[in-house]
């Protein structure tokens, strides 16, 4: 299973903070998620575009970081770039 | 060394008192505690950092390490708070101990570069007005690529 997670801005356009779904097929790396994900319309579209993504167990930010190497799922999250501090 | 995410608020000299302990080599005790501010006009500004404690901490970890392989630091410490804070609350704590001040200084606006750029926490602003997520800023990236490259010595 593939867990991906959803922080502030980006949750609040999509409504959601988190979901689980099966990798979808020939989804390899988080290009290939974004662009799964924006078949949904609507916010979905402009996901990719919304900040940036840290990919489960490897590259943060990276749109070619693989996934679904993992045997137990992987884990990615798209969040708006960070204000703390 | 110590990270902590919290919502509750923190007492500076009972902090600065467990990181000091009684160390006599420790010369420089350097602290950054950054508050809410009130940003546009007064008009009961709000900030609201939300976020995911787990992965806070880990970044935290993270960074506390990579300030330890630049700086011969004797001990340091990060507090971020999370939650509802009103204009003039405390939001962060970064204090640093090294045997000299030059290098707890730079220490700790290392932290605090990394703090606002690289660590996942998100602020909310909440007025009368409305709710806004607060955009990030181009000069904090800024002063956060002065530390690429750099080398120190390691501790």
């Amino acid at each position: 299973m593939l867990k991906i997670l959803y922080f502030a801005s980006v949750r609040e356009q999509l409504g959601q903070g988190s979901e689980e779904l099966p990798l979808p097929a020939g989804v390899v790396d988080v290009a290939g998620l974004l662009g799964f994900l924006a078949q949904r319309g609507g916010a979905w579209e402009h996901l990719a575009g919304s900040g940036t993504c840290a990919g489960g167990q490897s590259g943060n930010g990276r749109l070619d970081a693989p996934i679904g190497a993992e045997d137990d799922g992987d884990e990615v999250a798209f969040f708006p770039p960070v204000t703390g501090g | 060394m110590m990270v902590r995410v919290q919502e509750a608020d923190f007492d500076v000299g009972a902090e600065l008192a467990a990181l000091r302990r009684d160390e006599p080599q420790i010369g420089a005790l350097v602290l950054r505690r950054p508050r809410a501010r009130c940003q546009r006009r007064r008009r009961g500004l709000r900030d609201d950092a939300r976020t995911l404690p787990r992965d806070d901490r880990e970044s935290a970890c993270s960074d506390r390490r990579r300030s330890r392989q630049r700086w011969k630091l004797i001990d340091a410490m990060v507090i971020h708070r999370v939650g509802r804070l009103l204009p003039g609350d405390q939001i962060v704590l970064v204090a640093v101990a090294g045997a000299h001040r030059g290098e707890a200084f730079a220490a700790c606006e290392f932290i605090m570069d990394y703090l606002k750029t690289r660590a996942p926490f998100w602020k909310r602003e909440v007025t009368p007005q409305g709710a806004r997520w607060v955009a990030a800023r181009a000069s904090d990236d800024q002063a956060a690529e002065r530390w690429q490259g750099r080398s120190f010595r390691p501790c």
